[in-house]
C-alpha cells in the first residue's frame, strides 16, 4: 500500500514524465494501479465475450438446422462432441451452460463491475487509486484464473458442466446422471469459487474506497450516478455472493464427501444412493438467494454508466437526480425479497408465492422512475449521437422492453406455463444480453479515450451499434412467440414434437439474426485493438462532460 | 459441400467486414477531422435512423403478432387455462400499450432534440410532479395487476376437490410413468429403496419388500463372497466395501416396512401405465408428482399446467380438462394431435425427448379404458382377489379417506 502512494507521489513530482521507472512485471501484469486493472478486466471479458458468443453461434446451429452437419463444428469441437458435424447432445448442453455462465458472471458481472468500477471510481471522486491496490490486484488475477478454468472445462474427455447455468442438484451432484456432472462440475465449482473470492475483492474494495476517498466537497449526494450504481452492485455482490459460496460448498460436499444436503431418495443407474433427508429445493433457495440481486448486479452498472453517457451528450444534467438514487436503492432493496419468483413451480406453498409475486411487482415502480426520467433527460436536450450515447438509448429500449416482459413473468399465474420456455431465455436475454450489454458499450465507446488515450473510429461504432441493435431485437423479439408457443428451453432439438413443427422457420430466423449480430462484433474487435494502437489521439476531454475524469490529462501523458 | 460454402462465405464477410473497417479508418486518418466532433450529416443520419429504427420496431412487431398467431398454443384445454389465458390477455392489453408508448417518446425526442448549434438545452434538473405522475401510475397499474393476478393464482393453487380423480406421475431419466389408484382408490406408498426391474415405481407390497430383502441378501452375499475370494486392488477393495455398506443400510430401510403398520394391499391394485395415460374430460384431476433421480418438470402446455418433479418430495398439481382429444382434434382440423406430457427442466442427455401423449377421454371411454387396465399385483404375479376381497371387508370410507388425506399430505 505504502509502495503505491509512494509510487504515485514520486510519479508526481516527475512533472507527468516519463520518467517514473516501472518494470514491465508491474505495470503491466501484476499492476496495483486501478487503471491499468480496469484495462485487463475490459481486455479478458472481451475475450470470454468472444467465446461465450461463438458458443452461443454453434448451439444456434443445431437448434435451426437439427441434425444437419457443419464443418464448422467439427472444426472447433472436433470428433468427439461433432462427429460428423454433428452437434453431441450432452455437448450441446455443456454449451448452454457454460455460454450462460460465462455471459452472466465473467462478461457481464466480472467484466461490467471490474472494468469501469475500477476505472471510474478513483476518477470520479477524486482519489488518487483503490483504498488497496494489492487487493485490487488479486481480484484481477483470481478473475484471471477463474476464467482460464471455466474456459478449460470444455477441453476435457466428460465434457464441461451441462446442468444449466443454475446447476441445480441432483442433476449436477451425481455424475451417474450426466457426463457433465463429472470432473466438469468440479471444475465449474473450483472456477465459481474462486470468481466469487475476486468478486468480494473488488466489493469490499470498491465501498471502502466510495466511503473513505471522496475528496473534499464530494459528498455522497454530489457522486455521479455511475458512482452510486457501482456502489448499490458492490453491497448487493458483498451480500449476496458469499450464499452462493456457501451453496457451492455444500454442493462439493454433496458430491465428494457423501453429506446429504441436497440430496434424498435418489435411485440413479440402477442402484438406490444413500442420501435422505436432503432437499434439492433448499439449493435453489441459496442459489437465487444470489441469482436475482446478480440479475441487478449485471444492470445497475450499465444504467449508472448510461445515465452519466445520456447527460453528457443531451446536453443536460440527468433528470431527477435523487430520485435516480432512491430507485437505484430501492431495486437494490427489493432484489433481495424478490427470489422466489424464480421457483413458483418448484412446490412451495402457494402463499409463499403470493408473497413472492407482490414483492417483485413492486421492482417495477422503481424501473418505471429510471426508464421516464432517461427519457426526460432526452426531452429538450441538444443531442449529439456518439456511439455511445447511441447504445444508452438502445439501453433505455431494451430495458423498457424486458421490463415489460418480466411482469409477465413475475405473474406466477402466468409463469406456470411459460415457467422454463424460451419466454424467459428471451425476457433475459433482452434485459441482460441486451440492455447491460449495451450498457458496457456505451461504456467502453465512452471512456475509451480516458482509458487509452485514443478515439476509438465513430463510423464504425455507428455501425457497429446499428446491426448491433437490429440484430439483437432481430433475436429475441421472436424468441418470445416460441416461449408462447410451449417450447421449453435447453432442448437439443423439437422434431420429435409435431406441435413444435411451426418453430423450425422461427429457429432459423433466430438463429440468421444471431450470425448477423455476432459477425457485426467484428467490426467492434476490430475498432476496439486497432484503436488501443493506431486510433486517434484524443484530446482531454473530447465529450465535454463536466465529471472529475475529465479534468485530468489523458492516458498518453503519464499521469494516467 | 453446402457447408463448406457457407463456411467460405462467412470467412469472406469477415474479411470484407475487415476490409471496410480499414478503408473507414484510413480515409478518417486523411481528412484530419477529430474523432469526437460529430457532423451535422452524421447526426442527422443518426437521428433519422433512429426514428426508423422506432417505425421498423413496431412494424416488426405488429407483423410478427399477426404472422406468429398459428404458432402460438392452441385454446387452453382445462378450466383454469381459460383464466391463465384471460389474465394473460389483459397484462398484454396493458403491457404492449406501454411499449409502444414509452418506445415512442424515447426515439422521437432523441430524433426531435438532435443537436442543432443554435439552440440551447433547456436546463432541468428536477419536477416533483411530474415525478410523482410516473411513481403513482405504475403503481396502480401494478396493484391491478398483483390483484387480479393473485386471485388467478389462488383459485389455480386452491385444495383439490373431494372427487378429484388422483394420477400419479412418476418421472425418471428419460421417461414417464403414469399410476392410477385402482378400485380401492387408494394410492399406495412408495419408496426408492424398492425400486426394480419389476417394481420401477418401488411401491410397498409385502411381497415386494419380501423380494427386496431377498435381492439384497443375494447381492451382499455375493459382494462379501467377492471380497473373501478375488484378489483385488486395493481402490476396488474400498469400492466393495463401500457398496456393501450401502446395500446393508438399503436393506435396514426395507426392512423397516414389515413390522411398520403400513397398508400393504394399498398398492396391489394400482395401475401402472406406460406410454400414453387418459383422463376424464370434467373431472378434477389432482396429479401427484415424483422423480426418482434428478429434478424433472410435468409441463403439460395445452392444460397451462406445470410442475416440477423433485426426488424426495411428492408435488401435486390439479386442473379440470374440458376438451377431449377428438373435440381438440376437430378443433385444430388435426387428426394426428395429442395432448403432451413434457420434461421442462433439464434432465440430462435426453431431457428433449422426454414425453408421453395424454389422451383426454368422455368419461364412458375413460371408464372403459381404466377397466381394461392391468394392475400392479397382476405384472408381479400375484392373484389379487384375496387383497380386493380383503378391502371390501374393511369397506369403511372413512378408514380409506384417511389413508388417503395421509398420502397427500406426505
Amino acid at each position: 500500500m505504502s509502495a503505491v502512494s509512494e509510487a504515485h507521489v514520486a510519479e508526481h513530482s516527475h512533472d507527468h514524465s516519463h520518467s517514473h521507472e516501472e518494470s514491465f512485471v508491474s505495470k503491466y501484469v501484476f499492476s496495483q494501479d486501478h487503471k491499468m486493472i480496469s484495462k485487463q478486466f475490459l481486455i479478458t471479458a472481451v475475450f470470454m465475450g468472444i467465446i461465450a458468443m461463438a458458443l452461443s453461434i454453434f448451439f444456434r446451429l443445431q437448434l435451426a438446422w437439427p441434425g444437419e452437419s457443419f464443418g464448422i463444428l467439427n472444426y472447433f469441437l472436433g470428433d468427439r462432441w461433432a462427429p460428423d458435424g454433428i452437434l453431441d447432445r450432452n455437448m450441446y448442453l455443456s454449451l448452454v451452460t457454460i455460454h450462460g455462465t460465462i455471459m452472466v458472471f465473467f462478461v457481464l458481472t466480472g467484466g461490467l463491475s471490474g472494468t469501469f468500477s475500477n476505472l471510474l471510481i478513483p476518477l470520479q471522486i477524486g482519489a488518487r487509486d483503490m483504498a488497496s491496490g494489492f487487493l485490487n490486484m488479486l481480484s484481477y488475477w483470481f478473475f484471471l484464473v477463474s476464467s482460464v478454468i471455466m474456459v478449460s472445462s470444455l477441453f476435457i474427455e466428460t465434457g464441461a458442466a451441462g446442468g444449466g447455468w443454475t446447476v441445480y442438484p441432483p442433476l449436477s451432484a451425481l455424475p451417474q446422471a450426466m457426463p457433465g456432472s463429472g470432473l466438469g462440475m468440479t471444475l465449474w465449482l473450483i472456477s465459481m469459487s474462486l470468481f466469487i473470492v475476486s468478486s468480494l475483492l473488488g466489493g469490499l474494495n470498491y465501498i471502502v474506497t466510495i466511503l473513505n476517498l471522496r475528496t473534499k466537497g464530494m459528498k455522497m449526494t454530489r457522486l455521479p450516478l455511475t458512482i452510486w450504481a457501482f456502489f448499490i452492485t458492490a453491497v448487493l455482490g458483498v451480500l449476496s455472493f458469499p450464499v452462493l459460496f456457501a451453496a457451492a460448498l455444500l454442493l462439493i460436499m454433496d458430491r465428494s464427501m457423501g453429506t446429504s444436503f441436497y440430496l434424498s431418495d435418489i435411485y440413479v443407474a440402477g442402484e438406490a444412493l444413500d442420501p435422505v433427508g436432503g432437499s434439492p429445493i433448499l439449493y435453489q433457495h441459496l442459489f437465487w438467494f444470489l441469482g436475482h440481486p446478480e440479475v441487478y448486479i449485471v444492470l445497475l452498472p450499465a444504467l449508472g454508466i448510461s445515465s452519466e453517457v445520456i447527460a453528457t451528450n443531451s446536453r443536460k444534467p440527468i433528470f431527477g437526480y435523487r430520485a435516480m438514487i432512491g430507485s437505484i436503492l430501492a431495486i437494490g432493496f427489493l432484489s433481495f425479497i424478490v427470489w422466489g419468483h424464480h421457483m413458483f413451480v418448484t412446490g412451495m406453498n402457494p402463499f409463499l408465492g403470493s408473497v413472492f409475486v407482490f414483492t417483485t411487482l413492486l421492482i417495477a415502480i422503481p424501473s418505471a422512475v429510471k426508464a421516464f426520467n432517461y427519457i426526460t433527460t432526452l426531452w429538450k436536450g441538444n443531442l449529439k449521437f456518439t456511439p455511445g450515447m447511441l447504445f444508452s438509448i438502445g439501453l433505455v429500449s431494451t430495458f423498457v422492453t424486458g421490463g415489460l416482459t418480466g411482469i409477465i413473468l413475475a405473474d406466477s399465474a402466468l409463469d406456470i406455463n411459460v415457467h422454463d420456455t424460451y419466454f424467459v431465455v428471451a425476457h433475459f436475454h433482452v434485459v441482460m444480453g441486451l440492455s447491460a450489454i449495451f450498457g458496457m458499450f456505451a461504456g467502453i465507446y465512452h471512456w475509451f479515450p480516458k482509458m487509452f488515450g485514443r478515439m476509438m473510429n465513430m463510423k464504425l461504432g455507428y455501425v457497429h451499434f446499428w446491426l448491433t441493435i437490429v440484430g439483437g431485437y432481430g433475436v429475441f423479439v421472436p424468441m418470445h412467440f416460441v416461449g408462447m408457443a410451449g417450447a421449453p428451453r435447453r432442448y437439443y432439438q423439437y422434431t420429435d414434437y409435431p406441435m413444435f413443427e411451426g418453430l423450425l422457420n422461427l429457429n432459423v430466423l433466430i438463429t440468421i439474426f444471431a450470425i448477423g449480430a455476432a459477425l457485426a462484433q467484428a467490426i467492434f474487435l476490430w475498432n476496439f485493438f486497432w484503436s488501443i494502437f493506431k486510433g486517434q489521439k484524443s484530446v482531454q476531454n473530447p465529450w465535454k462532460s463536466n465529471t472529475l475524469e475529465w479534468t485530468i490529462l489523458n492516458a498518453a501523458v503519464g499521469y494516467l | 459441400m453446402d457447408k463448406l460454402i457457407l463456411v467460405l462465405i462467412i470467412v469472406l464477410l469477415v474479411i470484407s467486414v475487415a476490409q471496410i473497417a480499414k478503408m473507414y479508418q484510413i480515409t478518417g486518418d486523411l481528412s484530419k477531422k477529430r474523432e469526437e466532433d460529430v457532423s451535422p450529416t452524421a447526426n442527422k443520419i443518426n437521428a433519422n435512423l433512429l426514428l426508423l429504427f422506432m417505425i421498423g420496431l413496431f412494424v416488426a412487431m405488429i407483423w410478427q403478432m399477426i404472422a406468429f398467431k398459428d404458432v402460438l398454443l392452441p385454446v387452453a384445454a382445462s378450466e383454469h387455462g381459460v383464466l391463465t389465458d384471460r389474465l394473460f390477455n389483459i397484462n398484454w392489453l396493458i403491457l404492449i400499450p406501454a411499449f409502444f408508448i414509452v418506445n415512442f417518446l424515447l426515439f422521437f425526442f432523441a430524433w426531435k432534440y438532435r443537436y442543432d448549434k443554435n439552440r440551447k438545452a433547456l436546463y432541468l434538473a428536477h419536477n416533483n410532479t411530474l415525478e410523482m405522475v410516473w411513481t403513482i401510475i405504475p403503481s396502480i397499474v401494478l396493484v391491478f395487476i398483483i390483484i387480479y393476478g393473485l386471485l388467478t393464482w389462488n383459485n389455480i393453487m386452491d385444495d383439490p376437490a373431494d372427487d378429484a380423480l388422483y394420477v400419479e406421475l412418476y418421472s425418471k431419466q428419460f421417461d414417464w410413468t403414469a399410476r392410477y389408484a385402482g378400485n380401492d382408490d387408494v394410492m399406495g406408498e412408495a419408496n426408492f429403496s424398492l425400486i426394480s426391474t419389476q417394481n420401477p415405481l418401488g411401491l410397498i407390497t409385502e411381497e415386494t419388500v419380501k423380494a427386496k430383502i431377498d435381492e439384497l441378501n443375494d447381492e451382499i452375499a455375493k459382494l462379501e463372497k467377492k471380497l473373501e475370494e478375488e484378489i483385488m486392488p486395493e481402490s476396488k477393495v474400498k469400492d466393495t466395501k463401500d457398496r456393501i455398506g450401502m446395500r446393508t443400510r438399503q436393506r435396514a430401510r426395507v426392512i423397516n416396512y414389515l413390522d411398520s403398520g403400513i397398508n400393504f394391499s394399498g398398492a396391489l391394485d394400482d395401475q401402472v401405465i406406460r406410454g400414453e395415460f387418459h383422463i376424464p374430460v370434467g373431472r378434477e384431476v389432482n396429479f401427484q408428482i415424483r422423480s426418482r433421480d434428478v429434478i424433472h418438470s410435468a409441463y403439460m402446455p395445452h392444460f397451462r399446467a406445470q410442475m416440477n418433479a423433485v426426488p424426495g418430495m411428492i408435488t401435486q398439481f390439479k386442473f379440470v380438462p374440458t376438451i377431449t382429444t377428438d373435440s381438440m382434434r376437430t378443433v385444430l382440423g388435426d387428426e394426428e394431435f395429442n395432448y403432451v406430457l413434457l420434461c421442462n427442466k433439464v434432465c440430462g442427455s435426453a431431457h428433449y425427448n422426454m414425453q408421453m401423449d395424454i389422451i383426454v377421454d368422455s368419461p364412458t371411454d375413460y371408464q372403459k379404458w381404466i377397466d381394461e387396465q392391468g394392475t400392479f399385483a397382476a405384472s408381479i404375479g400375484i392373484e389379487i382377489e384375496n387383497s380386493v376381497a380383503d378391502e371390501e371387508e374393511v369397506d369403511d370410507s372413512e378408514v380409506e379417506k384417511d389413508s388417503k388425506v395421509a398420502q397427500t399430505i406426505k
